[in-house]
């Protein structure tokens, strides 16, 4: 039995929704499945389980090849049902989902803990996520804040929007979109008015691991045709810097979402 | 010298009891702060200096202001000043609490917050109505369908993480008991292990678990006799 919130949270799909799925990728991309990146040679790297249609997965993906964190490319096609078997639920991870590490036959999930878990490592440079403790509680409030705020309403609006037509092949109705909007754009202003207000970044001058997760909840909301530009303008300048201060990794990160969503920013860097 | 940190809660946030208990418990020095949710302190601009995004738990230590209930478990204790006990240091442990902390947003503490936010605290301050049967049953299905997650996935011992009692369990406990304000009570028969965690919890927490949630119990059995 999964959960009905989740699987609203397109954290988890049913297997009859599998199909769908599958057909609108194969109309949305033609890469092949397995991407090959980061195979460095080195003793045992981490094993990284994730899909890149899933926020944090994209938000883990950006800050290890950031961290230049050697990893071991897990590609879970959520689409495929993959993380449904009952291999997975037994080898992988117990709660079905995605992202989630195997670090030596250490099993992680939770994109925030495994963030943290690394950074104890030295894995993830200070700058990503500081180590003096002070510096750390002020992205640790942000990481924590935006669960049931910035993530749970972007999620809520890409599903209504995006994920259950697909699905269910109904459209939702206008006063349910205009309800899930709201809820999102509460979060946003909050974003725009309260994180923003006086830095560049979320918690201070310099990119950290909060603005990658959230940029990456903002993102999704990109294939539901919200343009989150066009009212709010010091998250579009901030965007901007978040992406130019990941990139490459952050297209690479985000070329589903650009195909799926025909939009992508229009300069190279 | 240092001043005792001040610690801004209200018994009815299930995070400000989750916290409350576990400062109590590890001898945690901090001076509290009570926030009247239901006069709407939280609301006043005078509150808004203390915490921007105007919500309990949040924390004072000198010039530096914190929100959010883990942030703040984690700053505490890396500071020194949380139980190495119920929050490890060590990276396993750690990562264990963590994961459990991580995951409750969006599963239980959103199922049970919905629940108590729907049926109990809009319909006791007349913002909304009561939900219909239907909605309740929704919202049941929703709470059991994660209360199903604590029983097969995550209690496979004594405690949420191992043998001992950590944050873990006071955050999860504490966010179950909330809707006993909405007259739900976990059933022995479909979730036992749920049960006699959440009896373990209390007593392992005792008395400040009681103290912190006698507001809930005393509200949930007014909501009773109201209806008789």
């Amino acid at each position: 039995m999964s959960s009905r919130l989740a699987t609203l949270l397109g954290l988890s799909q049913g297997p009859e929704d599998q199909q769908h799925l599958q057909k609108a990728f194969e109309e949305g991309r033609k890469t092949p499945t397995r991407q090959t990146t980061n195979l460095k040679m080195s003793p045992s790297p981490i094993k990284y389980y994730y899909d890149l249609m899933s926020q944090p997965s994209r938000a883990l993906f950006i800050i290890f090849r950031l961290s230049g964190m050697p990893f071991e490319d897990c590609v879970v096609a959520l689409r495929n049902g993959e993380h449904l078997t009952d291999d997975f639920k037994r080898d992988i991870n117990r709660f079905q989902r995605v992202p989630c590490i195997n670090d030596n036959g250490n099993k992680l999930a939770e994109s925030v803990a495994i963030l943290r878990y690394l950074s104890a490592k030295g894995k993830i440079p200070e700058h990503l996520y500081p180590k003096y403790f002070v510096d750390q509680s002020r992205v640790d409030e942000f990481l924590e804040w935006h669960h049931i705020s910035l993530r749970l309403t972007c999620a809520m609006y890409f599903r209504t929007v995006w994920l259950e037509p697909l699905l269910t092949g109904r459209t939702p109705t206008e006063a349910k979109i205009e309800m899930m909007r709201m809820h999102m754009e509460r979060n946003l202003d909050v974003v725009e008015e309260v994180w923003l207000e006086s830095s560049d970044f979320l918690t201070g001058s310099s990119l950290c691991v909060a603005d990658i997760f959230a940029a990456c909840e903002i993102e999704q909301t990109r294939m539901a045709d919200y343009d989150v530009r066009i009212k709010y303008p010091k998250i579009r300048a901030w965007l901007k810097r978040v992406r130019q201060s990941c990139n490459p990794h952050y297209d690479v990160a985000h070329k589903f979402v650009y195909q799926i969503s025909g939009t992508g920013p229009q300069a190279k860097l | 010298m240092s001043k005792s940190i001040k610690y801004y809660y209200d018994f009815l946030s299930q995070p400000s009891r989750a916290l409350w208990i576990g400062m109590k418990l590890g001898k945690t020095p901090f001076e509290g702060c009570p926030v009247a949710l239901r006069k709407r302190e939280q609301l006043t601009d005078e509150y808004k200096k203390i915490n921007r995004f105007q919500k309990v738990p949040a924390i004072v230590d000198g010039k530096f202001q914190l929100a959010e209930s883990v942030a703040i478990v984690r700053y505490l204790s890396d500071k020194g000043q949380f139980s190495e006990q119920l929050y490890p240091k060590s990276l396993e442990g750690r990562a264990r609490v963590d994961e459990f902390l991580e995951w409750q947003h969006l599963s239980i503490r959103l199922a049970c917050g919905l629940f108590f936010r729907n049926a109990w605290l809009y319909p006791v301050n007349g913002i909304a109505p009561m939900p219909k049967i239907e909605q309740i049953q929704k919202m049941t299905k929703e709470v059991e369908a994660n209360l199903g997650l604590l029983e097969r996935l995550w209690l496979e011992k004594d405690f949420l993480i191992g043998d001992q009692l950590t944050v873990a369990d006071l955050f999860g406990a504490s966010e179950i008991n909330q809707i006993k304000l909405c007259q739900y009570n976990v059933s022995e028969k479909k979730f036992p292990k749920v049960v006699k965690w959440l009896e373990r919890v209390r007593e392992s927490s005792n008395p400040y678990f009681d103290e912190a949630h006698n507001f809930v119990y005393q509200k949930s059995k007014q909501a009773v006799s109201a209806k008789v």
